[in-house]
């Protein structure tokens, strides 16, 4: 007969670190998404020299692993006499990150809209403004989705090495409770899975919108 | 009343238009043909005001289109152009592609763009296609739905740049017999085209372009019945 210490406390514990990873993921994404749509849009309108130096430092947020990103940040700011609390600084750091990558999403699908379309409604007197709400976005959207499910359920995977600024999120949760219960594989499954109930909404999310709009495009 | 004078355009070391002089008056119909690479096009798109040019000047009813004072959202709801490219707004209705300008461009209501929009729509003969997406449509009814989408803005001008040439030759046709019923109507238009059946047929003047040059204008009668220029015998035999 299967039997487990684990107690409802202790799955309370888990739950509470999954609202961490879950409120560190959010935090992250819509930040970095507001940051990632407003470069991908000066990405593409603006002449690639101009841009050259946003580029370089949205690859360094690529290319340098995110732990030493996290690990870096959290010392500097100290340094720095920020004071800030290692919660904030990993949402930053995370939403820079996630900046990096939306950025070239964003840029990709406004590239994919055709010219000739946005000819078209400027043709019909909008304005640069209205053609990228009305026309732009809209088309963008639905290139730029499938991209930015995959970034928002990487990035909340990710969101784990904020454990090591001593963050308990959800896995550093379930660390202390394999430490404490010696019951690793039950707990990793137990996590595993609230990892799981956290995404899945995500991505069906994104497979419905798809589907809905593979059925008019 | 479009004023074209001396217009000159490069892209990069190509000049494509080269010296440019043509006058069409209210309700004209003018046909422009010539080969591909001689400018046609691109004068068209000059004339709204979506490519600049490099000097000489064009002026719709007085405005100077290039100018820098003129406000270009302004004057583009007076000239309504459609492209050879089926550049329907996809993520939209029918219905939608051609409310659009109307609501936010006029600031229209939505109902008061609706029944212009339906007015429109029935007009080329797309009543029954509303609600559809663009996806559904053949390649004939998208260029007529981009007709409709021009004409609900009311413009005083229409422009059309080869807008039967990526379509099947079945559907040439149904475009051709609503670009006809435009003109009948008193429509002032540009029509650069290939087809050559409806430069004779419908327009009031055609013009011949070669390489960046306006080779010939005149009556129907003249270009093709007794063309004055070699140029223009050469293209109309080669295309005939």
């Amino acid at each position: 007969m299967f039997e487990t210490s684990l107690s409802f406390n202790d799955i309370l514990f888990l739950i509470r670190g999954a609202g961490v990873t879950l409120s560190i993921t959010i935090l992250a994404v819509v930040g970095g998404t507001l940051l990632g749509l407003l470069f991908g849009v000066l990405r593409s309108h603006v002449s690639p020299w101009l841009t050259l130096p946003l580029v370089f430092v949205l690859d360094i947020f690529r290319s340098v692993p995110l732990l030493i990103q996290l690990i870096l940040a959290n010392a500097f700011q100290a340094i720095a006499g920020l004071q800030l609390s290692p919660f904030v600084t990993s949402c930053v750091v995370l939403a820079l990150y996630t900046s990096a990558y939306c950025t070239e999403i964003v840029r990709g699908a406004i590239d994919a809209v055709p010219v000739v379309t946005r000819r078209a409604a400027r043709s019909l007197g909008l304005s640069w403004g209205q053609d990228m709400t009305q026309i732009v976005f809209p088309m963008a959207l639905r290139v730029a989705l499938p991209s930015w499910i995959g970034l928002t359920l990487g990035v909340m995977k990710d969101s784990a090495l904020v454990l090591w600024l001593g963050i308990i999120e959800l896995l550093r949760a379930s660390q202390i409770l394999v430490t404490r219960l010696q019951e690793p594989m039950f707990i990793l499954l137990i996590t595993g899975a609230i990892y799981f109930a956290l995404s899945f909404p995500i991505a069906r999310l994104g497979g419905r919108l798809e589907k809905r709009w593979q059925e008019n495009d | 009343m479009i004023e074209i004078e001396n217009v000159h355009k490069s892209f990069g070391a190509l000049e494509v238009l080269k010296g440019i002089n043509l006058t069409v008056d209210k309700g004209e119909v003018v046909s422009v043909i010539g080969g591909s690479g001689s400018g046609k096009s691109t004068l068209l798109t000059c004339i709204n005001g979506l490519e600049p040019i490099d000097s000489g000047r064009i002026l719709v009813d007085g405005t100077e289109v290039h100018a820098k004072t003129t406000d270009l959202n302004l004057l583009r709801r007076k000239i309504g152009i459609v492209f050879q490219q089926f550049n329907a707004f996809p993520h939209l209705t029918v219905l939608e592609n051609v409310t659009l300008a109307p609501r936010k461009v006029k600031g229209m209501s939505r109902r008061d763009a609706e029944e212009i929009a339906v007015q429109q729509l029935s007009h080329v003969g797309l009543a029954d296609k509303l609600k559809v997406y663009p996806n559904r449509l053949s390649g004939g009814q998208q260029q007529r739905m981009a007709i409709a989408r021009a004409l609900a803005m009311s413009p005083d001008y229409m422009l059309f740049d080869e807008v039967t040439s990526a379509l099947d030759p079945q559907l040439v046709g149904e475009v051709l017999d609503t670009l006809k019923m435009l003109a009948d109507d008193g429509m002032t238009m540009i029509c650069v085209t290939h087809e050559m059946s409806f430069a004779r047929d419908v327009s009031n003047r055609v013009a011949f372009f070669h390489k960046g040059v306006m080779a010939e204008i005149g009556p129907p009668e003249q270009i093709f019945g007794d063309a004055q220029h070699e140029e223009t015998r050469n293209f109309l035999s080669s295309v005939r």
